[in-house]
Order: C-alpha cells, then structure tokens, then sequence
C-alpha cells in the first residue's frame, strides 16, 4: 500500500522519568502503514528531549504554556501552520487540552488543522474533581474522594476518610500520607505546582492495571489495550509493564466508552482490589505515555486516531497480543549548543 | 482444583497468568503437575502419575501435591470457585 503523506503535530515531547506520551505517539505514527508522517514537535520547555530527537521529530517550534490562554496559543498555531501546514494535531497533556478543545474548531476552520479530542462535557466530566459523580453515573466503583481547597480540609476528611489515603493534584502527581501532618506537607508541595483543589482519596491496595483505549464518539470501542504494571518508578509511572487479558476489563471499558460516548483517546486508571473488584483511579483523556505497547500488541491507536481525525471511517481492532513487554530505558543524547541556542532563542529547531 | 485454562506454560517450566500478568518459574515435577490440572485431572490421577515416575511414598507424594497445590490457589492460578 502507497503511504498517504502527512503532517502531524504532536506535544508532549518530555521523554524523562514522568515522560509526556509524546514520543510514544509519535513512534506509532512512524509506524504506520497507512501514512508516511512528517511530524511537527510542539514543545513548552527547552530541554524536552524529543526536541532533538530528529529521527523522530522532524521540527520544532515551542508553543506558550497553557496558562497564556487561548489567543496566544491561536495566535502561534497561525505561525506554525503558515511555516509547516499541520494536517492533524494531537494534544498530549491534560494541562493543555482545555484550550485545544476550546480551539479545535477554530483550527479545523481557519488553518486547515484537524483533530479528534473529546468534547468539554467529556473532558469536564472525569477531572479528578468530578470522578465520584461520573463513577456513580456510569456504574463503575470510584474510591471514596474529598476536595481540598486549603489545609483545614484535611482536618475535616476523618472520619469518612482514614489513612493512609493518597493526595493528588488536578492534573497530575499523587502521594500515599499516613498521617495528617504528611497530607499537609504533600498538600502545599502539590498546590503550588498545580493548584487548587487538591484531592484526598482513599487508599486502595491491588493490582495496578492500565488501559488505553480510543472511542469513535458514537460510543463504539475501537480499541483497547489492557496493561498491568510490573516495575513501578518512585514517581509512581510504569517503567516497565505487560498486556494482559482481563475480559471484565475489557467489558469495563466499553460500559465507560460507550455511556460517555468518548471521543478519542483515553487511559484507564485502575485498581484491581481482592473484594471491591475493579476501583477507577483516574481517567486521563489522552494516550498514555505507555501507547507503544498498543502498536506492539497489534493496535495502533494513533494511526486509527489520525484516521479518526481526517473523517475516515475505523474499523474496530478485535483482538491484541497478550504477553508483550514494554521496558523503557534511559539514553544520554549528546546535543550541540547550537541546537539548544535555536530553540532556546528562536523557539524553532 | 481447577486450574485457570489460559494459563501459558512452556517446556521450561515458565508460567505466565495472562489475565494478571504474573509469570512465575516452576522445576519438572511442578510443570507436570500443572500440565495435568490444565487437563482435567483429578489429585488421584496426578498421584498415580507422579508415583511411576518417582520412588518416594504415596504418603509423601500426596503431602508434597497438595503443597504444591495450595501453593497455586495462594498465586491465584485456580478457578474462582
């Protein structure tokens, strides 16, 4: 089959030790057998390793932070798409898919650039904040959860809550406290790097499984790939994991994808607990850092992603390798200061 | 016992639960053992198989079965009853 070319761009670069999905995407794209993908790098920070990463990443430009809003970033996808003529994007962080959502119609309308995100409903309705509603709507066991907005909070989670329990931020990072006077030193390390509400949530001790899966909209299941941790970072990612078969997960995931009629990407987090039986941690509305294994399984979710994206019709994957490994690694790249200097300077390499 | 049916086992001994992604090591006798569960064998079938093969007492050989078998209940390799 004679590859389609296209140009995609893609975030989360940040390949280190709590990596961005970005170039777990991006080497299932390279993959393809459908496209042959140019791929623009949309990075935050200067030292994200996938910026030099030239087999992979064929340019750069730095975008603003999501908290510059909507305008600016508008502004800079006008700049990127005059320069490179993006035909898809894909957003890979929680922090920034507000304004991608917000924007999506503009880009598609303006600049020609397409994507498949969830809607605001969708992304609004499983933030951290609003999982125990959407477990109870959905049917699907939720652990016991309490917002925090200051350190008083914590004095109030007894006795609904006992320790230990674990303190998490909106968007990311998360601590097991045992007592409170270590709930209020993650509370203040975790608000003043992502804010207020922090959340409290009762511990649950189980298996760890991970599932990422891509819904179509309509609420079909295009596909899913179920993952259980094996080797665990102290920042709590997965540094190494394996497909498992599991087909009340399975059976999970399409009950989630199919009342929320999810739209595109998402990873289930969840705990397999000996008596309360499947308890959902967290749903992140994007492709896990982990996605590659789902190419190595036989499903490439990105592809069927960008598919998605160009109006194309997707067939259901049935079926995926159990028993794959993904074991990550650390590789010291020797850059030039002159590459650094381009992007640092000019926000392009 | 019922052992769990997609259980992938190999000549080496090297079990792996696909539905938890656990894998373990286990020697011959153990392989044997798990080999025969998977097909439907009884512990008095297993015990007659293991006594041609090996000289030990029908007293030992049923101690060390059912170690072992309370060994894989422990791992959750067996049937929820």
């Amino acid at each position: 089959m004679k590859k389609r070319k296209v140009v995609i761009a893609v975030t989360g670069l940040n390949a280190i030790d709590n990596p961005g999905p970005g170039i777990s995407v991006i080497r299932a794209l390279k993959a393809s057998k459908r496209f042959d993908c140019r791929i623009i790098g949309l990075s935050y920070e200067s030292l994200e390793p996938g910026i030099y990463m030239h087999d992979l990443v064929d340019k750069t430009y730095q975008i603003p932070l999501p908290s510059a809003g909507i305008e600016s970033l508008k502004t800079r996808m006008a700049y990127i798409c005059s320069m490179e003529h993006p035909d898809v994007i894909i957003p890979n962080f929680d922090s920034e898919l507000f304004n991608f959502i917000k924007i999506s119609d503009a880009l598609k309308s303006e600049l020609g650039i397409h994507s498949f995100l969830p809607t605001l409903e969708q992304f609004e309705s499983r933030q951290k904040n609003n999982l125990q509603a959407f477990g109870k709507k959905h049917k699907v066991t939720v652990p016991l959860t309490r917002i925090l907005n200051s350190l008083q909070d914590i004095a109030a989670l007894k006795p609904a809550l006992n320790y230990p329990l674990m303190i998490k931020g909106k968007f990311y990072d998360a601590s097991i406290v045992y007592s409170p006077d270590q709930a209020a030193v993650a509370f203040n390390r975790i608000a003043s790097k992502w804010g207020l509400p922090v959340l409290a949530q009762e511990f649950v001790d189980g298996l760890e499984l991970n599932v990422t899966a891509l819904g179509d909209g309509e609420g079909n299941t295009l596909g899913a790939v179920a993952m259980r941790k094996q080797y665990v970072t102290d920042k709590g990612k997965a540094w190494s994991g394996i497909s498992i078969s599991d087909e009340k997960l399975m059976k999970l995931t399409r009950q989630i994808i199919k009342g929320t009629r999810w739209r595109g990407a998402m990873e289930l987090e969840l705990i397999k607990h000996s008596e309360k039986g499947y308890c959902l941690l967290e749903i992140n509305p994007r492709f896990p850092a982990w996605v590659y294994l789902a190419v190595g399984c036989g499903q490439n979710h990105p592809e069927a992603l960008v598919q998605l994206a160009l109006g194309e019709k997707v067939p259901e994957f049935d079926s995926y390798d159990v028993g794959k490994l993904f074991i990550r690694y650390s590789y010291d790249m020797i850059v030039d200061l002159k590459e650094f200097e381009a992007i640092s300077t000019s926000g392009e390499l | 016992m019922h052992i769990k049916k997609n259980l992938a086992l190999s000549d080496t001994g090297f079990v792996f639960d696909p539905s938890t992604g656990n894998s373990y090591s286990t020697n011959p006798i153990g392989l044997k053992i798990i080999q025969d569960l998977k097909q439907g064998k009884n512990e008095q079938d297993i015990l007659k198989g293991l006594a041609s093969e090996y000289q030990a007492s029908n007293e030992t050989l049923e101690k060390d079965l059912m170690d072992f078998m309370s060994v894989l209940k422990k791992l959750q390799l067996s049937e929820q009853e």
